[in-house]
């Protein structure tokens, strides 16, 4: 039971951080109908950045709190000038080609900013600097510690302040209706490239607090990172109906749960044949298992709808 | 004559390959209420498209309000006063019906104005009251052309164009919207309306243009073509 507990906590923590990559692809899936496989990568950068914001502040003296902040926000910012530059440079002269020519420039973005991260940070890992006591906590058996539960509140309070301006302001309802009917919105007076636009810097600034995230919680960057977490996330927003931002959430949540139940108890399912290092074939085991029974996922509507 | 609030020169465009406007002139003067004729492919929707900047022109000019429309984009031209209500509708479904009402205000920033504006729309169009919190996807057609003319008319347009509000309609329901529209005009704004159906069309325009083929056949006071021959064989069907 305690195993259980502990696999759930995991889970939801890991999930959480899933939801919020998901919520990137499933924003700009949305609005363009475009697969962003270069969204990982920014999850990367934005890591990285905040990663070398806080080594340097740390450095200079900075209380550790006022570096946090501050790296993340730098980090917020320099991938939402990426995330912009992106799709000004990549996708926008493409809006109009067949759809395969901007997922292989997706393709071809992704590598780019891998190598560019790597003749920047090098290859090797970027430890995560202990700043503050990571406590622990226990909790009917199971432990949950400091870091976990800053990322899993953090996320869902950043979840539901997007769900505020998606539903709640001007600019939400131009998303919305720009990824409607680009045409109609145009003839109600919205610039759809600056709704675009603010999409991508929206996504990505998600992006760059899940990279810091995830460093924190393994307490590790690498210019490789976003490469699985990409995938795994865009799994999450297929998992849970590409397009679909209440999807993007669940279905993060619930991958993050397959993949820390999968990893737990695999072992005990197959004799001891698989172990828990066999954590990463879950995710792909979903999407493969969704496209194939509901390529729709579990809250798209049918295949045209977006939302 | 008062200077013209619309004017197109010799205006060619083409929509997907084909040339489908080819040379046409038209003017619309402050308060009057224009009806654009043709059957099907005419090229009606196409010139409205390239009215609303959704579409270039190929050549020619468009003076609206004394300025050429050249490089100005479709969402700008909101703001200067030009709506469209596209053919098929175009209300965002996934929408409410007063998030699509809403939509309509985006290019101004007049919070108190917008609202009495909301309120009157409501007033003209009671049963879209009813149903504000309603999907727009969930409406029938014709109170799906309601939420389009309500969302147009709350970009406080000078100039309005309306493609087929009649299309897809019971003759019941195309009344209604036909009497909305001679409401509207009432209030002295300037319309173009693309219509199919010639007769309803000419009963409320002052003026009209017939289209074919990509060009202006024949154009008039409403009443003159109503009674040209040419008119009535071609598009009354007597």
């Amino acid at each position: 039971m305690e195993i259980f507990l502990q696999q759930i906590i995991n889970g939801l923590v890991q999930g959480s951080v899933y939801a919020l990559v998901a919520l990137g692809y499933t924003m700009v899936y949305g609005i363009l109908g475009l697969i962003n496989f270069a969204h990982g990568e920014v999850v990367m950068i934005g890591a990285m950045l905040a990663l070398s914001a806080l080594t340097s502040l740390l450095g200079m003296g900075a209380p550790p709190a006022l570096a946090l902040l501050l790296s993340i926000g730098l980090a917020m910012l320099g991938c939402m000038v990426l995330g912009y530059s992106i799709e000004r440079i990549a996708y926008r002269p493409l809006r109009h080609a067949p759809r395969l020519a901007p997922l292989i420039t997706a393709i071809g973005v992704s590598i780019v900013l891998q190598n560019l991260a790597m003749m920047i940070w090098g290859r090797e890992y970027h430890s995560f600097p202990q700043m503050i006591a990571n406590h622990s906590h226990t909790f009917g058996g199971a432990i949950i510690n400091d870091i976990q539960i800053i990322v899993f509140v953090l996320a869902l309070a950043i979840m539901a302040g997007l769900m505020v301006v998606v539903h709640r302001t001007r600019l939400g309802r131009a998303m919305r209706a720009v990824a409607e009917n680009q045409h109609a919105a145009q003839l109600m007076g919205v610039d759809i490239n600056r709704v675009i636009s603010i999409t991508f810097m929206l996504g990505s600034a998600l992006a760059a607090v899940a990279g810091m995230m995830i460093s924190a919680s393994y307490g590790l960057a690498h210019y490789y990172m976003g490469f699985l977490l990409g995938l795994k996330a865009f799994t999450a927003a297929v998992l849970g109906g590409i397009g679909n931002l209440r999807g993007a959430m669940l279905g993060g949540l619930l991958l993050g749960l397959i993949e820390s139940l999968g990893a737990g108890y695999i072992g005990d399912f197959t004799g001891g044949f698989f172990g828990s290092n066999y954590q990463d074939v879950f995710a792909f085991f979903v999407l493969i298992i969704v496209l194939v029974f509901r390529p729709s996922g579990l809250l798209g509507e049918r295949l045209a709808e977006r939302a | 004559m008062t200077k013209p609030l619309l004017e197109i020169r010799n205006l060619q465009a083409a929509y997907g390959g084909i040339q489908a406007v080819k040379g046409i002139d038209l003017y619309i003067a402050p308060g009057e209420l224009v009806a654009l004729l043709g059957s099907n492919g005419a090229g009606k929707t196409t010139t409205l498209k390239t009215l609303a900047g959704l579409l270039h022109p190929a050549s020619g000019q468009i003076q609206y309000d004394g300025k050429s429309l050249h490089n100005i984009a479709a969402h700008q031209r909101v703001a200067m006063g030009m709506a469209l209500v596209p053919e098929g509708r175009g209300v965002f479904a996934r929408l409410t019906v007063q998030e699509n009402l809403q939509m309509g205000a985006y290019s101004r920033d007049d919070k108190k104005e917008i609202a009495t504006d909301l309120a009157r729309m409501y007033e003209l169009f009671p049963r879209l009251a009813e149903r504000r919190d309603q999907l727009a996807g969930t409406l029938s057609g014709g109170e799906q052309q309601m939420v389009a003319m309500a969302r147009a008319l709350m970009s406080r347009p000078r100039l309005l164009m309306l493609d087929e509000p009649s299309m897809g309609l019971a003759p019941l329901m195309v009344q209604k919207i036909f009497e909305t529209i001679r409401d509207i005009a009432a209030l002295g704004m300037s319309i173009l309306l693309v219509e199919q159906n010639a007769r309803l069309a000419l009963q409320v325009a002052q003026r009209g243009y017939v289209m074919e083929s990509g060009a202006i056949t024949l154009s008039g006071e409403a009443g003159e073509l109503l009674g040209s021959d040419a008119v009535q064989q071609a598009y009354l069907g007597s």
